[in-house]
């Protein structure tokens, strides 16, 4: 049982001033993705379904396919940390659990947009097939 | 983790029935949460038949029938019976609402009556606002100012700058919004709330404040008020029709503005 006043408890540790940059790039990461997921389906639609490898090779060997899909594994990661985040703040109460589980999804996800943008810069980088 | 069922001593029992007089031409039948604490016993629901042909039309009215002809034991709060004092806050048929300005006629079927969701009840319809209150306290919601006040007349306001806290200024503080936030029923502890941050909403764009600056500076945290994700639940619930989603958008768009 506390006696603190109830004020005093909901000014707890005080205002973190921090929280809109979270906010503001969750949005225009979800912009960037809108276009980036618009240009993706557009060119697997141009490679055309059962495509030949070479094809797709060759396509992630221009310059601006191979930015284009650096941007759209890194941008959708990171998008996908901001919003899980956010879930996790919301729905884990515990404090301890609460920090191990973002530090967590920080790695994994640091994990996973590396090894896409490491695949990407393969074909990027590789042997013209 | 968030408690998704309630505690063991919070799950809610069958509770007494109580019939309509004899010769009742019209019954509309109330099922009412109820929770005594000193009795020691887990809530139940107790069922109310109400002769409608001796009843006013508003849930408060049948609500105020029972206490009075039927069962004294029923405690609620209420006061004005005309929407403006925000003392009868509760849970009319799933949703938030005021007692005195809900019509029965409106419920289909029997009407469930709960105390407002995810909060300490103290009795029965009677729940515990002491945190609400005490969020609404820690926006500051009076007037702040460097400028000291004219010492002939008051500070003054361009009509259009009134009409901007018109809207927001109306709020009673019946706490139906906040407590229909699934934000707000997770984290109330640091989430202040939609009616808490309608109000600091109402003073940051109060033209006449010289406080905006640090009014933004308490708000920006992450779970003061970022918690919110735009349900619109709190707009949905809101008895005098306000829109505190929309106060909060405009307080995180305010925050951004001041980076840009």
């Amino acid at each position: 049982m506390s006696l603190r006043s109830p004020l005093g408890r909901v000014l707890g540790l005080g205002s973190a001033k921090g929280g809109s940059g979270h906010w503001y790039s969750q949005r225009v990461t979800a912009v960037a993705l809108v276009i980036l997921g618009c240009w993706f389906i557009a060119s697997l639609a141009l490679l055309g379904a059962g495509a030949p490898h070479a094809a797709v090779v060759g396509w992630l060997h221009s310059p601006f396919s191979a930015v284009m899909a650096l941007l759209l594994v890194a941008i959708t990661a990171y998008h996908a940390q901001l919003g899980l985040q956010v879930v996790f703040e919301d729905y884990i109460s515990d404090k301890g659990t609460r920090l191990v589980v973002l530090v967590a999804l920080k790695f994994a996800l640091v994990v996973a947009a590396l090894i896409g943008i490491l695949a990407v810069l393969r074909i990027a980088f590789g042997a013209q097939a | 983790m968030s408690q998704f069922r309630l505690p063991e001593n919070s799950r809610v029992q069958p509770g007494k029935s109580h019939a309509a007089p004899a010769g009742a031409q019209n019954v509309k039948t109330f099922r009412i949460y109820r929770f005594d604490p000193d009795s020691k016993q887990k809530p139940r629901v107790d069922t109310y038949q109400v002769d409608m042909g001796s009843c006013g039309p508003m849930v408060l009215d049948a609500l105020i029938k029972i206490k009075n002809e039927v069962d004294s034991t029923l405690t609620f709060r209420r006061s004005c019976r005309e929407g403006i004092c925000g003392s009868c806050a509760m849970n009319i048929d799933g949703v938030n609402t005021l007692a005195c300005t809900k019509a029965i006629d409106e419920i289909k079927g029997d009407a469930k009556i709960y105390p407002l969701p995810h909060m300490p009840v103290i009795k029965d319809l009677v729940p515990d606002l002491t945190n609400f209150y005490a969020q609404y306290a820690s926006v500051k919601p009076w007037l702040q100012t460097r400028t000291p006040a004219p010492p002939d007349r008051e500070r003054l306001q361009s009509k259009e700058d009134q009409e901007k806290i018109d809207r927001p200024s109306a709020c009673i503080l019946c706490a139906c919004c906040s407590t229909s936030c699934p934000s707000y029923w997770w984290n109330s502890d640091r989430f202040l709330g939609p009616a808490a941050l309608l109000a600091a909403y109402r003073w940051i764009i109060d033209t006449r404040d010289e406080a905006t600056g640090e009014r933004l500076d308490e708000l920006e945290d992450p779970f003061r008020l970022y918690r919110c994700h735009t349900i619109m639940n709190c707009a949905q619930a809101c008895p005098k029709d306000l829109n505190p989603s929309k106060a909060i958008a405009e307080i995180k768009k305010m925050i951004v503005e001041r980076h840009h």
